[in-house]
C-alpha cells in the first residue's frame, strides 16, 4: 500500500503517454532504488502498454537494475585490461560464492553483484569495487576467500 | 490503370503479381523459393534476419520480405554479394545455435536446417564464429511447450504472433546486442507469465525453440471441429492407430483461419482417456454391473414402455450432433408421446430466444465472425470473451487494431478491457439500466437513426415513453458508472458505424435476462446496427452445439426449426412426416423438470450427455431431484456427478467417434467427421436412440448414417432445407439456406424482419433489481463467471492433465478493501454461504472485482458453486439467476 502511494505519487507529474515511459522508468528507479515487479506492472497499465514491452525497454537501457541494491554492492571491472587478467574467472567465483548472477541480489539483501566498464584503475588490475571502494590485484581465490567466509559467517 | 495483376521477372522468368504482394510473396507464391527466416505469411514483415536478400533491377541489394512488387521489376536471387552476406548470417545463426539436430523435436521442419543447407555453410568456419556464452536453461514450465533460448535464432515470429494475432503480449526482446533474448515479463517462466497457452506462438516458430511436449508424428489426419465452445474452430484430428495424438488448426476455415485456443489446440487428451465408459452399465444392488447392449437396451425398452407421456422427460445435449438432438426429440416426442424435452440452452441462451424473436424474429447471431473485423465500434456487454470464446475474442482484437473502438461493459476488469477505449464498470443486474441510460442519451441528443426507424421499425413511441424513467441521475446510481461514461459510450455506439454488440451470460443469466437481452436489440434497432454486414446482436453460443441443439427443436415448446408444437398445421406437418400422432402441449423446461420429479409428476428421465448435478442453479435441490427417479437412464462418454444416480449407463463416443454437424455460433453447419474407433463397446448417440425406438417397435428410425438423419431434417426444417453432407465439404453453410441452389446467409434481416410484420420491434423496458439483493447477514454479491481453461462442469477438461495443471481449482476472486475489512489474505481458505448452501475455497486477491462483488467458476466439483446459486427463475425464458445471488465470506 506504501509502494503503491510512492508510485502514484510519481505519476502524478506524468499523463501516462507512452513516450514518457523512460522517464518514468528513471524517476520510479530514483525513488526505489531499482524497479519492483509491481511496479512495472503499473506503469505498463499507466501508459497503456503491455508488461512484456515494458520490461523489454527497461532491460535494453544498462542504467535500470531490477533488484534492490545489497548492503556491500560489489562491481567486477570487465575493462580490457581486467579482462585479459582474468575477470571472467573473479565474476564467475563471486556468482558461485553468493548464489546469485550479474545484476541481482542475494535474498537477504546482502550483497549485490554488478560489471562495470573499465574504473580507471587498470594498473592495479584485476580490481572489484566493495561499496565504491576500489580493492585491487583480485584473484579467484582471493574473492573466495574474501566472500565465501563473508557470505557464509553472515548467514549463519 | 487496371492494377489487379502485374508481371515482374526473376531470375529471367515472367512472375505474376498482385499489388500490395511484397517481392518475397510473389516468389513464393510461383513457386520461387528465396531464403527467408523471419518473414510469416500471417505477420507484417519487420526485415530483421536479411536472408532473403535480392538485387533489385541490376542496382544494389534489397531486402525481399520489405519490398513492395511494382511493374516491371527485375530482381535476381543469386549473386556473388547476395551469396556473401546470405553466407555470413546463416553463419553467425548456426554458430550459435543449438548444436544437436538430430536430438531436436524440429528435426527435417526445421526452416534453418532448410536455409543451410540451401546457402551451403562451411563447417571449418562455424567455430571461430561461435561465441563462449553461458547456456540457457530451458523453460518447461508450460505443460503443453516448451522453450528452449539455446536454440532460438531472434527472429521474433514469437513475439509478433502474440501481439499482432493474439494480443496478449506475453513475450518480447529482453537485454539488448548479444545479451537478446526472448523472454516473458521480467524472465519469469512462461506458465508465469500472462501466457494463455494458445499454441499460436508455437506452431509458428521456425526452429527448435518452442516446441510442443510431445510431438508424436500422426499416420493420417481427420478434418472436424472442436468440441468446446460454440465459436465452432475447424481442426485437423491426428491421428496414430487408435489414438488421436496431435491437432492442428485448419488454415482454410473461414471461422478460425488455422487459430485455436488452448483448449482447442491441446484439449483431447480426454478422448483417450481411460476411465471412459467402455461398456453398457446397468445397476443392480446398489451397484454398476457392466451387461451386453442387448441386454441393456432390452432393460432401458421395457422399462420406458410403462412411462410414456408427460410422465416422461428427456435432457438432450449441446455437446452432441444436430442429427443426435434431432433423433432425441424426436424419440421424446414420437415415441414417448410428451414434448418434455429440453437441454442446458435454458441455462445459457433462453433468454436470446425469448428476447431476440420478440424484436427480430429470430434468436441466432445477426452477422459472421468473419465481419466483426470491419467493425467501426463495438460494445461488448455480460462477456467474457477473452476465456470464454477466446477465438473470437482474437477477431474483436483485430477490429481494434483496424480501428474500431471497443467499450466494455462487465462487472469485472476483464482481460479484454485492455483493448477497450471505455470500460463500464457496472454493478451486477444493473444492465438494463445501463442500456437504457445509453438509449435515452442518444434520443436526446438525436443520434438515432431516424430512417431506419422510421422505415425499419415498429412501437417506437411507446418504447420512448419507457425511456422517460432512466433519468441519468438514476442510472448512474443504479449502475455505478460515472454518467460520463454513459454519455460517451452512447456517442461512440451510435456515431461509429457499423456497431455490433456482443453479448453472453452476462447478460442472459439473470431473472430479468429477456429484458437484458431486449436492451441489447432496442439499441441496435434505435441505432439502425442491425440488418447490415458488420453490424447486429451477437449472443455468443457457449457449447459447440447450442445453436443446433435449439434449432433441432430440442426444447419444449418448438419442432426443429423453431416450428411451434402448438400450432395445428405445424403439429399436422410432423404426424404426417413421423406417421403417428403428436402432443400439441407444450412440455416442461428443464429448470422445471426438477420441481415436477419432486412433486411426483415426472417419473422417469433419458439424460444425453448433461450433468445437471453441477450444472444447475440450487444444485443441491436438483440432485435431490434426481435421486427420486423411478426410472434414470443416462448415456455419457464418463461417468459424473449426475449420472452416478443412473439405473442405467449407455456408453457414448466421443466427437471423435462419430460423424454428424455442428452449428457454432454464427449459424454455421458444420461437419463432424470420425477419426478414429470409439473405445470398447461405446457407441454414437444417435445410434443408441435408434435402437432403443425400434426395439420400441416405432418406425421411423432405420437410419444407418447420420447423413440420413440430415437429408430427413432437410425435409422438414425450411431454414436447414438446402443442407446436405455433400455440400458441407468446404468451410460449411450458415444457414437459413433453405434450397440445394442456396449459398447460405451471412447476415440476416437485411430486408425485412423475421417478425409477423417484417418490421423490427422495440420493447419498453422498465428496471428491475435482482431477485436477491444483498442483506447485513449476505453483504457480498456473488457472481459467476468462466475459466479459459476448462469448460462448463469440466467433465472433458480435468481429464487434460495440462489443463488441469494451468488452472486446478476454484478461487474466490474478492477485492483487496472487502478482502481487508473481513481479514482475509491472498490465498487464504474462506467458507461462502448463501441462504442455500456452502462451500470452501481459497480466495484471491484482486482488483478485477469491484468492491461489494465476488466471484467464482463452477468447474469444480471439489467446490460446486451452483449449491450457492439462486434458482429464481426468468418468468418468460425461465432461466435461473446464476449471475447474481447474495453470499457472506469468511475465513475458514
Ligand atoms: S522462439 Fe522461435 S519464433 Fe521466437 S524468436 Fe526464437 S526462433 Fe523465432
Ligand atoms: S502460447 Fe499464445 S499467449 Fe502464450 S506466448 Fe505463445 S502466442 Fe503468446
Ligand atoms: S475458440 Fe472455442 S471452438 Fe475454437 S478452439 Fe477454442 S474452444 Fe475450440
Ligand atoms: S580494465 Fe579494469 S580497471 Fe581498467
Ligand atoms: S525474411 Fe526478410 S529479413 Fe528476414
Amino acid at each position: 500500500m506504501e509502494d503503491t502511494r510512492r508510485l502514484e505519487a510519481v505519476f502524478a507529474s506524468f499523463e501516462g503517454r507512452q513516450d514518457e515511459l523512460i522517464a518514468i522508468l528513471q524517476r520510479v528507479q530514483a525513488e526505489f532504488g531499482y524497479l519492483p515487479s509491481e511496479a512495472m506492472r503499473r506503469i505498463a497499465r499507466f501508459v497503456g502498454v503491455p508488461e512484456s514491452s515494458v520490461y523489454a525497454v527497461a532491460t535494453f537501457y544498462t542504467q535500470f537494475r531490477f533488484t534492490p541494491i545489497g548492503r556491500n554492492h560489489i562491481m567486477v571491472c570487465r575493462g580490457t585490461s581486467c579482462h585479459v587478467r582474468g575477470a571472467p574467472r573473479i565474476l564467475e567465483v563471486l556468482e558461485k560464492q553468493l548464489g546469485i548472477r550479474e545484476g541481482e541480489t542475494t535474498p537477504d539483501r546482502e550483497y549485490s553483484l554488478e560489471t562495470v566498464a573499465c574504473i580507471g584503475a587498470c594498473g592495479l588490475s584485476p580490481c572489484i569495487m566493495v561499496n565504491k571502494r576500489v580493492e585491487a590485484r583480485m584473484s579467484p581465490r582471493k574473492v573466495a576467500q574474501r566472500f565465501g567466509k563473508a557470505a557464509q559467517g553472515e548467514r549463519t | 490503370m487496371d492494377n489487379s495483376n502485374m508481371t515482374i521477372t526473376i531470375d529471367g522468368q515472367p512472375v505474376a503479381a498482385e499489388p500490395g504482394m511484397t517481392i518475397l510473396e510473389a516468389a513464393l507464391a510461383a513457386g520461387i523459393y528465396i531464403p527467408n527466416l523471419c518473414h510469416h505469411p500471417d505477420l507484417k514483415p519487420v526485415g530483421i534476419c536479411r536472408l532473403c536478400m535480392v538485387e533489385l533491377d541490376g542496382r544494389g541489394l534489397t531486402l525481399s520480405c520489405m519490398t513492395p512488387v511494382a511493374e516491371g521489376m527485375d530482381v535476381r536471387t543469386e549473386s556473388p554479394d547476395i551469396d556473401k552476406v546470405r553466407r555470413v548470417a546463416t553463419e553467425l545463426l548456426i554458430a550459435n545455435h543449438y548444436p544437436d539436430c538430430l536430438a531436436c523435436a524440429k528435426n527435417d521442419r526445421c526452416e534453418l536446417q532448410r536455409i543451410a543447407a540451401y546457402v551451403g555453410v562451411d563447417q571449418k568456419g562455424l567455430e571461430r564464429l561461435r561465441r563462449t556464452e553461458r547456456r540457457f536453461e530451458v523453460d518447461r514450465s508450460n505443460p503443453f511447450f516448451d522453450y528452449d533460448p539455446n536454440q532460438c535464432v531472434l527472429c521474433g515470429i514469437c513475439v509478433r504472433t502474440c501481439d499482432e494475432i493474439v494480443g496478449v503480449n506475453a513475450l518480447d526482446y529482453a537485454f539488448r546486442g548479444f545479451q537478446t533474448v526472448v523472454s516473458t515479463f521480467g524472465n519469469r517462466p512462461i506458465a508465469e507469465s500472462t501466457c494463455v497457452s494458445c499454441g499460436e506462438c508455437v506452431v509458428r516458430c521456425p526452429v527448435g525453440a518452442l516446441v510442443p511436449k510431445d510431438m508424436p508424428r500422426p499416420s493420417r489426419e481427420v478434418k472436424t471441429i472442436c468440441p468446446y465452445c460454440g465459436v465452432g474452430c475447424s481442426l485437423y484430428l491426428g491421428v496414430r492407430g487408435r489414438r488421436v495424438v496431435s491437432v492442428r488448426g485448419d488454415r482454410e476455415s473461414p471461422v478460425n483461419q488455422g487459430r485455436l485456443c488452448v483448449k482447442g489446440r491441446f484439449g483431447y487428451e480426454f478422448v483417450n482417456h481411460p476411465e471412459r465408459l467402455t461398456a453398457p452399465l446397468v445397476k443392480r444392488n446398489g451397484r454398476f454391473v457392466e451387461v451386453s447392449w442387448d441386454e441393456a437396451l432390452g432393460v432401458v425398452a421395457e422399462r420406458l414402455q410403462g412411462y410414456r407421456g408427460d410422465q416422461f422427460a428427456a435432457m438432450a445435449s449441446a455437446k452432441c450432433t444436430n442429427e443426435e438432438n434431432y433423433v432425441i426429440q424426436k424419440f421424446v416426442r414420437r415415441v414417448m408421446g410428451t414434448n418434455n424435452v429440453d437441454h442446458c440452452a435454458r441455462l445459457c441462451h433462453a433468454p436470446s430466444v425469448t428476447g431476440l424473436v420478440q424484436s427480430f424474429g429470430s434468436g441466432a447471431m445477426t452477422y459472421s465472425i468473419g465481419e466483426i473485423q470491419d467493425a467501426a465500434s463495438i460494445f461488448a456487454i455480460g462477456t467474457n470473451t477473452t476465456s470464454a470464446h477466446p477465438v473470437l475474442a482474437l477477431e474483436i482484437k483485430r477490429a481494434v487494431r483496424r480501428g474500431a473502438q471497443l467499450i466494455v461493459a462487465n462487472p469485472k476488469e476483464i482481460d479484454l478491457v485492455r483493448h477497450a477505449c471505455l470500460f463500464l464498470q457496472h454493478r451486477p443486474g444493473s444492465d438494463v439500466a445501463l442500456m437504457m441510460g445509453m438509449m435515452r442519451v442518444i434520443v436526446d441528443e438525436g443520434l438515432e437513426d431516424k430512417a431506419f426507424v422510421a422505415e425499419r421499425c415498429e412501437n417506437f413511441e411507446a418504447f420512448r415513453e419507457s425511456l422517460s424513467a432512466f433519468g441519468l441521475d438514476f442510472v448512474e446510481t443504479t449502475t455505478g458508472v460515472p454518467r460520463e461514461k454513459i454519455v460517451q459510450a452512447a456517442r461512440i455506439y451510435a456515431t461509429r458505424k457499423p456497431g455490433a454488440i456482443f453479448y453472453s451470460m452476462g447478460i442472459t443469466q439473470h431473472t430479468h435476462g429477456t429484458d437484458n437481452v431486449l436492451a441489447t436489440s432496442n439499441l441496435a434497432l434505435l441505432t439502425g446496427n442491425v440488418g447490415r454486414t458488420s453490424s447486429g446482436v451477437n449472443p455468443l453460443r457457449g457449447q459447440n452445439n447450442v445453436q443446433g441443439a435449439c434449432d433441432m427443436g430440442a426444447l419444449p415448446n418448438v419442432y426443429p426449426g423453431y416450428q411451434k408444437v402448438s400450432d395445428p398445421d405445424v403439429q399436422a406437418k410432423f404426424e404426417r412426416a413421423w406417421d403417428g400422432p403428436l402432443s400439441p402441449n407444450p412440455g416442461l423446461a428443464l429448470t422445471e423438470m426438477f420441481d415436477a420429479i419432486d412433486q411426483g409428476r415426472l417419473k422417469a428421465l433419458y439424460l444425453m450427455g448433461e450433468n445437471p448435478a453441477l450444472s444447475e442453479a440450487d444444485a443441491n435441490h436438483a440432485r435431490e431431484a434426481l435421486e427420486k427417479l423411478e426410472f434414470f437412464v443416462s448415456q455419457d462418454i464418463f461417468l459424473t456427478e449426475s449420472n452416478r444416480m443412473a439405473h442405467v449407463v449407455l456408453p457414448a463416443a466421443s466427437f471423435a467417434e462419430k460423424d454428424g454437424t455442428f452449428t457454432n455460433t454464427e449459424r454455421r453447419v458444420q461437419r463432424v467427421r470420425r477419426a478414429i474407433e470409439p473405445p470398447g463397446q461405446a457407441q454414437p448417440d444417435w445410434w443408441i436412440i435408434c435402437q432403443l425406438a425400434r426395439r420400441m417397435d416405432v418406425g421411423g428410425f432405420d437410419f444407418s448414417h447420420p447423413s440420413e438423419i440430415m437429408d430427413e431434417i432437410a425435409r422438414l426444417t425450411p431454414s436447414y432445407g438446402g443442407i446436405s453432407y455433400n455440400r458441407l465439404e468446404n468451410g460449411g453453410l450458415q444457414w437459413p439456406c433453405p434450397s440445394a441452389d442456396h449459398p447460405g446467409t451471412r447476415y440476416l434481416h437485411a430486408q425485412r424482419f423475421n417478425t409477423p410484420s417484417g418490421k423490427g420491434r422495440f420493447v419498453p423496458l422498465q428496471y428491475r433489481p435482482p431477485a436477491e439483493e444483498v442483506e447485513p447477514q449476505y453483504p457480498l454479491v456473488l457472481t459467476t463467471d468462466r475459466s479459459l481453461y476448462h469448460f462448463h462442469t469440466s467433465t472433458m477438461t480435468r481429464r487434460v492433465e495440462g489443463l488441469e495443471k494451468l488452472d486446478g481449482r476454484e478461487l474466490l476472486r474478492i477485492h483487496p478493501d472487502d478482502a481487508q475489512r473481513l481479514g482475509i489474505a491472498d490465498g487464504d481458505r474462506v467458507q461462502v454461504r448463501s441462504r442455500r448452501g456452502r462451500i470452501e475455497v481459497q480466495a484471491q486477491v484482486t482488483e478485477i472485482c469491484r468492491p461489494g462483488v465476488v466471484s467464482l467458476t463452477f468447474h469444480f466439483w471439489e467446490a460446486p458453486t451452483n449449491v450457492l446459486t439462486h434458482a429464481a427463475l426468468d418468468p418468460v425464458a425461465k432461466i435461473p439467476e446464476t449471475k447474481v445471488c447474495a453470499v457472506a465470506v469468511e475465513k475458514a
